[in-house]
């Protein structure tokens, strides 16, 4: 695949990479990236995807576009209030790179379509808002074994941890179980400051990107918490996998993915 | 005589910075480890910039040729993959 001079121009700042180049180039645009939910981190990730190159990005998501999104979720705009987020967010890559083929998915991820959705994907995006859909993401990111970037916002903190199959600890390794309903409050509860989905969605559309380029030390073992508040981020080292990870470890006792319950929330 | 032989050509000469350097790149980019690459560029910014961005990556530049007519020629031997 050769490249047309207008690739050759609107990669150039890639091209001129020595980490990236003609060969990470080709990778990016023959790269597939699934992105979970197309809210405050998966919309920035999405963007940020599409600009890069990636030939195809999956984006998952039921839900429709509220005027409440628009403080963080920029792939949508005011004209988009009422459409489908995957719609919207099609409709904003197409406008910004053709190269990329958008596949959207207009549902939930649940137990029953989890694995359908990831197995054509070489890396995952979990931009989702609550615990039930990141547990089954990560179980069936590592029952598929594909790499994904896990990320979490609220107010003005964020996380992020990736998980390559065979490298480092699983998000179960590290947080074992869904807390009990309630304990954690949502992001329609707690508020997040809109710029926090920026920041922590590009950081995974960075994570993504050098794992298909392969260059560079991802977050493999290792989670990065951000606190805006007092500008601080931190890389804090985790335990290696856990041999008796119900999922990763040797002996996995969760062998079916499991729908946690949704905690229920009136707010938009 | 020559002890090179140029194994492809390509002209950057419709092209500015960044342009240059990345179509120099891409045509680079075709060539096996060990051939020649011949580019044609304008003098002034390419001169400057291509020899050296190409030595940072690690490729032996082999001549720089005025053609006496603005241009400049820049033999390049691929070594870096």
């Amino acid at each position: 695949m050769a490249f047309t001079s207008e690739q050759m121009e609107r990669y150039s700042r890639h091209i001129i990479l020595q980490e990236v180049g003609v060969k990470g180039q080709k990778k990016l645009l023959n790269s597939k990236v699934l992105i979970i939910g197309a809210g405050g981190l998966g919309a920035p990730a999405a963007m940020y995807l599409a600009a890069a190159g990636v030939g195809t990005i999956g984006i998952a998501d039921a839900d429709e576009v509220d005027l409440s999104n628009l403080q963080r979720q920029i792939i949508h705009a005011t004209k988009d209030v009422g459409k489908a987020k995957v719609k919207s967010a099609k409709e904003t890559i197409n406008e910004m790179n053709p190269d990329v083929t958008v596949n959207t998915y207009r549902t939930f991820v649940t137990s029953e379509n989890i694995m359908d959705l990831i197995k054509d994907y070489d890396f995952i995006i979990d931009g989702t808002d609550n615990f039930p859909a990141k547990f089954l993401i990560n179980d069936a990111c590592v029952m598929a074994k594909k790499p994904f970037s896990h990320a979490g916002i609220i107010r003005f903190q964020g996380q992020l941890m990736t998980y390559v199959p065979g490298e480092g600890p699983c998000y179960r390794c590290v947080f074992k179980n869904p807390p009990p309903k309630d304990a954690v409050p949502t992001c329609k509860q707690a508020g997040v400051i809109g710029a926090m989905g920026g920041v922590i969605g590009s950081l995974q559309a960075m994570e993504a990107i050098k794992y298909i380029v392969g260059v560079g030390d991802l977050l493999t073992g290792k989670l990065l918490t951000y606190d805006a508040l007092k500008m601080e981020f931190r890389t804090v080292k985790l335990p290696k996998k856990v041999k008796d990870c119900p999922i990763c470890g040797e002996h996995p006792t969760i062998t079916q993915l499991i729908d946690y319950e949704q905690i229920e929330c009136d707010g938009k | 005589m020559a002890d090179y032989v140029i194994d492809e050509r390509v002209d950057i000469t419709d092209v500015v910075c960044p342009m240059t350097f990345v179509k120099a790149k891409v045509a680079m980019e075709e060539l096996e480890i060990g051939q020649v690459l011949a580019i044609t560029m304008n003098d002034g910014e390419p001169v400057q910039n291509v020899p050296r961005s190409f030595k940072e990556e690690g490729q032996q530049i082999l001549k720089l040729i005025d053609n006496e007519n603005g241009t400049y020629d820049l033999i390049v031997k691929k070594l870096e993959d």
